[in-house]
């Protein structure tokens, strides 16, 4: 057996902090550059070993959190959920809490129909034409669809943009500098904890305004939680505890799946003869005046690879960490015990061996035979593989083809500044796109 | 058709069970269980149905 290796550090340090609140994406290139599929670079002091292609995405995917942890890797997750909300909790714990029972298969059909109502309230005041930005449309219509979905219509219903416009300031509130310090004294901080003083304020109205007892038929999750009491009577939780609780269930699907509606429908505009594909699918697809939420739980090929390929080119998560609990080694390098481990989803996605002209948009790759994404189950990882693989992957992409559907149905679209202009904001650990990301739409005509 | 189950990474969301009930058992916080790896044919469409729709890809069915 050959001797165990150090990673290799990248070049650029000492430490890579403010190149990764920068051009994480150019660092993370770079790691697998110089060092191969397993590099390191520094954060605020802490070694970081950086995983990229099959066999070391292998590895990190399938260690359990005894080995490879979650709770310690987002340290700017901790102020946002708040104290006790899932990175304050065991890994048993967390798995109990993952089998989201809204989530379940017998609830995805009501989903796909609660989905299509709300792009269709979204879209009813857009009149004929006019223009979109593509961040606040689809942020807000995913926090209307999440929380209808997740928590309930009740509760949706209550929502209006000011909740969306909270939330957006929650994600912005998650600098790298947490690393440092979560709590540092910085202005997307101090918005992001004003921010959910503001949503425990709004969700406290809307416990007060409840009835104490609704009918069994007509309870959301939020009657469901007000109910709970503790032995002497009083209710379990806080409205600082249920809006923790809230911003932590939607949190993974909501700015994950905003992103890639724009990114999907950028790439769709970027490539107008995808568009015209997708747009004779779906034409085809509902000439028989069938429904919305019954076509979104079927495949719809062309759709669905080009989304697929936005997610692949645009990841929303680029990033994932996780704390080793003790000392692991892979791919014949030694990671020892408290070093953090990264797993680069936006650097794997564009592994050129595995996915020929990685930079391009080929929503083709995925029609049989080629089927890359089924055939590099370890590289074409938007949405993360093994034991962490995102539950909620089939409800996103359920959501997608119901978003898609409605929109390219009745309008068309064209980009309302030059193409090449829509880029993400790297800026914070949740990456969101950055603005001006304008959108023309016009009623279609037939 | 043979059904393989990667018991590593499975994390016991059920939804094979959801999909082909006489295929798939999965205990209350357990894995999953395959009853019958090796379905008849009939079976087909649930059984590709489970495989696709595991929030964690932990079946795979390979062809006999």
């Amino acid at each position: 057996m050959t001797a165990l290796v150090d990673p290799r550090v990248v070049s650029g340090g000492p430490d890579h902090l403010e190149e990764l609140r920068s051009d994480p994406i150019a660092l993370m290139k770079r790691v697998r550059e110089e060092c191969g599929d397993v590099g390191e670079f520094r954060l605020a002091g802490r070694r970081v070993v950086l995983l990229t292609g099959a066999e070391a995405n292998e590895y990190f995917f399938r260690s359990p959190d005894e080995e490879l942890d979650q709770a310690e890797a987002y340290p700017f997750m901790t102020p946002i959920f708040g104290e006790g909300v899932v990175f304050d909790a065991t890994p048993e714990q967390r798995r109990e809490a993952l089998h989201n029972q809204a989530l379940k298969g017998s609830f995805l059909k009501g989903h796909a129909a609660t989905i299509a109502a709300e792009v269709d309230r979204a879209v009813a005041g857009w009149g004929d034409e006019g223009v979109i930005d593509l961040l606040d449309f689809f942020a807000e219509l995913t926090i209307y669809t999440s929380s209808a979905c997740l928590i309930g219509k009740k509760f949706r219903e209550q929502l209006d943009r000011r909740f969306a416009e909270l939330y957006h300031d929650l994600e912005r509130g998650t600098d790298a500098i947490a690393y440092v310090d979560p709590y540092a004294d910085i202005e997307s901080f101090r918005r992001r904890d004003t921010a959910r003083a503001a949503l425990v304020e709004l969700v406290q109205g809307i416990m007060d305004g409840r009835p104490p007892r609704p009918p069994r038929e007509d309870r959301d999750l939020l009657d469901v939680l007000m109910s709970i009491k503790e032995p002497d009577g009083t209710p379990k939780f806080t409205a600082d505890q249920v809006t923790g609780m809230f911003i932590s269930m939607m949190f993974a699907g909501h700015h994950t799946t905003s992103g890639t509606a724009a990114w999907s429908l950028i790439e769709l505009l970027r490539h107008p003869d995808v568009l015209a594909g997708v747009v004779q699918e779906l034409d085809d697809l509902y000439a028989d005046g069938s429904e919305v939420s019954f076509q979104a739980l079927r495949t719809i090929p062309r759709l669905e690879s080009a989304i697929k390929e936005a997610l692949r080119l645009h990841p929303p998560l680029i990033l994932l960490l996780r704390v080793a609990q003790s000392d692991q080694e892979v791919c014949g390098h030694r990671i020892p015990k408290g070093t953090m481990v990264g797993c680069s989803l936006a650097v794997s996605n564009r592994i050129e061996s595995d996915f020929p002209e990685p930079d391009e948009f080929r929503p083709e790759r995925y029609i049989a035979p080629r089927e890359e994404d089924l055939l590099n189950r370890w590289t074409w990882v938007p949405f993360g593989a093994g034991r962490h693989r995102c539950v909620g992957a089939n409800f996103a992409m359920i959501q997608l083809k119901a978003i898609f559907s409605v929109l390219l149905r009745d309008w068309e679209f064209e980009p309302a500044q030059p193409p090449e202009t829509y880029r993400n904001d790297h800026s914070k650990m949740v990456v969101q796109l950055a603005q001006p990301c304008a959108v023309r739409y016009r009623r279609r005509r037939r | 058709m043979r059904i393989e189950a990667d018991l590593d990474i499975c994390q016991g969301h059920a939804m094979c069970e959801l999909e082909a009930p006489d295929v798939f058992e999965v205990p209350k916080k357990g894995k999953v269980r395959v009853l019958d790896p090796e379905p008849p044919d009939g079976l087909r469409a649930e059984v590709a149905a489970a495989v696709r729709y595991c929030p964690t890809q932990a079946l795979r069915l390979l062809e006999t």
